[in-house]
């Protein structure tokens, strides 16, 4: 367990920090530019090899090191130096509780593909994002511009209204899995849920009816909380202040809001705070809602033991593993996708609306799909009982 | 090593609650030290075993409250000159007489205290638990906090709506 926890630590961190955030730039662009029916960047190229643009996330990181890094007089000059990594490093510590696996046994070693697998799972992200909120709050402020402290006035306000809607939304989750742990919420989403299940209880059929059996669903999260999903998903992506929600950035009311005054790769950190943000909430929304690292109707057991029928016990582990990492993966990469998809489709929401949004629409929502939730699961248990 | 991390964040705790009452020129330096503040104090909930509430001290105090603060700094833009901060001595003896008397009373409870204290079981400080005990045991106690939380909400719509009106 020991063993393997540094391992996972270290590959999250490859794959987050060296792979998705510096490709995703090229992802990004290459997607709007599909969506808008242009080429995109393609002109970066190494002895005119241009590789669909991929070299283009390198000239980035090249430009962004090699700018002058600029602090406007009157600035805070600690705030303004350390805002960037308040921005970017929770967002990084967030992987930790997320769970990219199931936990496999194999040559007498445990290995578990979470880093650290806390009771309070859930509440950490929370607890660590509501940090992140500092840095771009304080940015705008530290660099004594009023656009930027327009900007983090946005940001606060922003915040306070997308954080209630956003945790309350998802305690129907916790309701129905009874956890805040996303790795026993990934195990409780393999159940199978008998969508007939009550015909048979009630006896109108005979009990061991074939087909009551067959027609089931997986207990995703997003199945039995579609209205939680959403608010989550709205809520969420309001916390990371992308399009449609980026009144805090608003180019064309406030030029660049709260990260006005800063240049080169400090600028260039709150753009790929943003870009693992995005990571986050693909990973936190696949592990909640979309059944985590599983094949649906397969369950982890069947997966190993199906595999080791052929190749034995240990190896069966192994791949079992790579299975479903490359599962998780593969729901991650469809959310950034589809979270690219919202930012290229939707126009920018009035500052008014967004608040609207947030404290009128999205709170009671949320506090009636709890108050549901609660009678629903009352209702199955006092009748399976 | 805990004993380390112990006194460390102790002593950041201490420094930055002193910060927040000493610095009252620049408003935004005082929110700030109340943020590290809480930030230390949920290591310190952490360390104890006491994770959830240490991870609540995080999003609901830092997280939140010190987020509304600052929003209402900046908003206001205060500067902290006119913030009557001096023109109060009877309520700084007051204070400091409190401060003393609880600091008193503190170190006599501490010092009446066994010296050792068994190991806590493992699992707690856990959510289930936690919500056990707040729902069956303390249950009255519970409603009264939410009851006193919707209090303040009213109040809160009811002044805003004066002002508005």
């Amino acid at each position: 367990m020991e063993t393997s926890t540094i391992a996972v630590a270290l590959f999250i961190f490859a794959v987050i920090g060296l792979v998705f955030a510096p490709l995703m730039t090229w992802v990004e662009r290459k997607q709007s530019a599909l969506m808008q029916d242009r080429i995109g960047a393609n002109r970066a190229d190494i002895l005119g090899i241009r590789a669909l643009g991929l070299l283009h996330p390198v000239a980035d990181a090249i430009k962004m090191f090699t700018k002058e890094d600029m602090r406007p007089t009157g600035s805070n000059r600690l705030l303004h130096m350390l805002c960037p990594f308040i921005a970017v490093v929770p967002a990084m510590v967030s992987f930790a509780v997320i769970p990219y696996g199931g936990t496999y046994t194999a040559w007498g070693a445990e290995w578990s593909m979470v880093v650290a697998d806390l009771d309070y799972g859930v509440l950490y992200l929370f607890a660590v994002g509501s940090i992140a909120t500092y840095g771009s709050m304080l940015a705008g402020w530290a660099g004594n511009n009023n656009w930027g402290i327009l900007g983090s006035l946005r940001v606060s306000a922003q915040m306070l209204s997308y954080e209630v809607a956003m945790g309350i939304s998802i305690v129907g989750i916790f309701m129905i899995f009874g956890t805040l742990r996303l790795t026993e919420m990934g195990v409780a989403q393999q159940e199978l849920f008998r969508l007939f299940g009550f015909v048979e209880h009630f006896g109108w059929v005979a009990p061991g009816t074939g087909w009551v059996d067959w027609i089931v669903i997986p207990m995703w999260g997003i199945v039995l909380q579609p209205l939680a999903f959403f608010l989550f998903l709205a809520a969420i992506m309001a916390e990371n202040k992308r399009a449609p929600f980026d009144t805090p950035e608003g180019e064309s009311e406030i030029i660049a809001g709260y990260f006005i005054e800063y240049s080169g790769m400090k600028f260039g950190l709150f753009m790929m705070g943003e870009w693992v943000e995005v990571v986050v909430i693909a990973g936190l929304i696949t592990a909640m809602f979309l059944g985590g690292w599983s094949i649906p109707y397969l369950s982890d057991a069947q997966v190993v033991a199906g595999i080791s029928s052929i190749v034995g016990p240990n190896l069966a582990n192994v791949l079992a593993m790579v299975v479903h990492v490359s599962v998780f993966f593969t729901k991650l990469i469809a959310l950034i996708f589809f979270q690219m998809l919202i930012r290229w489709s939707m126009p920018r929401f009035r500052y008014d609306q967004v608040m609207n949004l947030g404290w009128k629409i999205m709170l009671p929502l949320s506090i009636a799909n709890i108050a549901i939730t609660g009678f629903v699961i009352l209702l199955i248990r006092e009748v399976m009982d | 090593m805990e004993q380390a991390l112990f006194y460390g964040m102790s002593g950041i705790a201490v420094l930055s609650a002193a910060g927040v009452v000493l610095n009252v020129r620049n408003t935004i330096n005082s929110a700030l030290s109340l943020v590290v503040t809480m930030l230390s104090l949920a290591v310190l909930f952490i360390m104890l075993h006491a994770e959830f509430i240490g991870v609540l001290q995080v999003m609901v105090y830092a997280g939140a409250i010190v987020v509304l603060f600052l929003f209402v700094i900046m908003l206001l833009n205060l500067r902290g000159g006119n913030m009557g901060a001096e023109s109060q001595p009877v309520l700084k003896l007051v204070g400091a007489a409190v401060v003393i008397g609880a600091t008193v009373k503190l170190v006599a409870v501490l010092r009446g205290s066994p010296r050792d204290w068994p190991d806590v079981d493992p699992s707690f400080g856990q959510v289930r638990d936690i919500g056990m005990e707040l729902y069956t045991d303390y249950l009255l106690a519970f409603e009264v906090a939410g009851v006193l939380l919707l209090a303040g909400i009213i109040a809160a719509v009811v002044l805003a709506k004066k002002q508005i009106d």
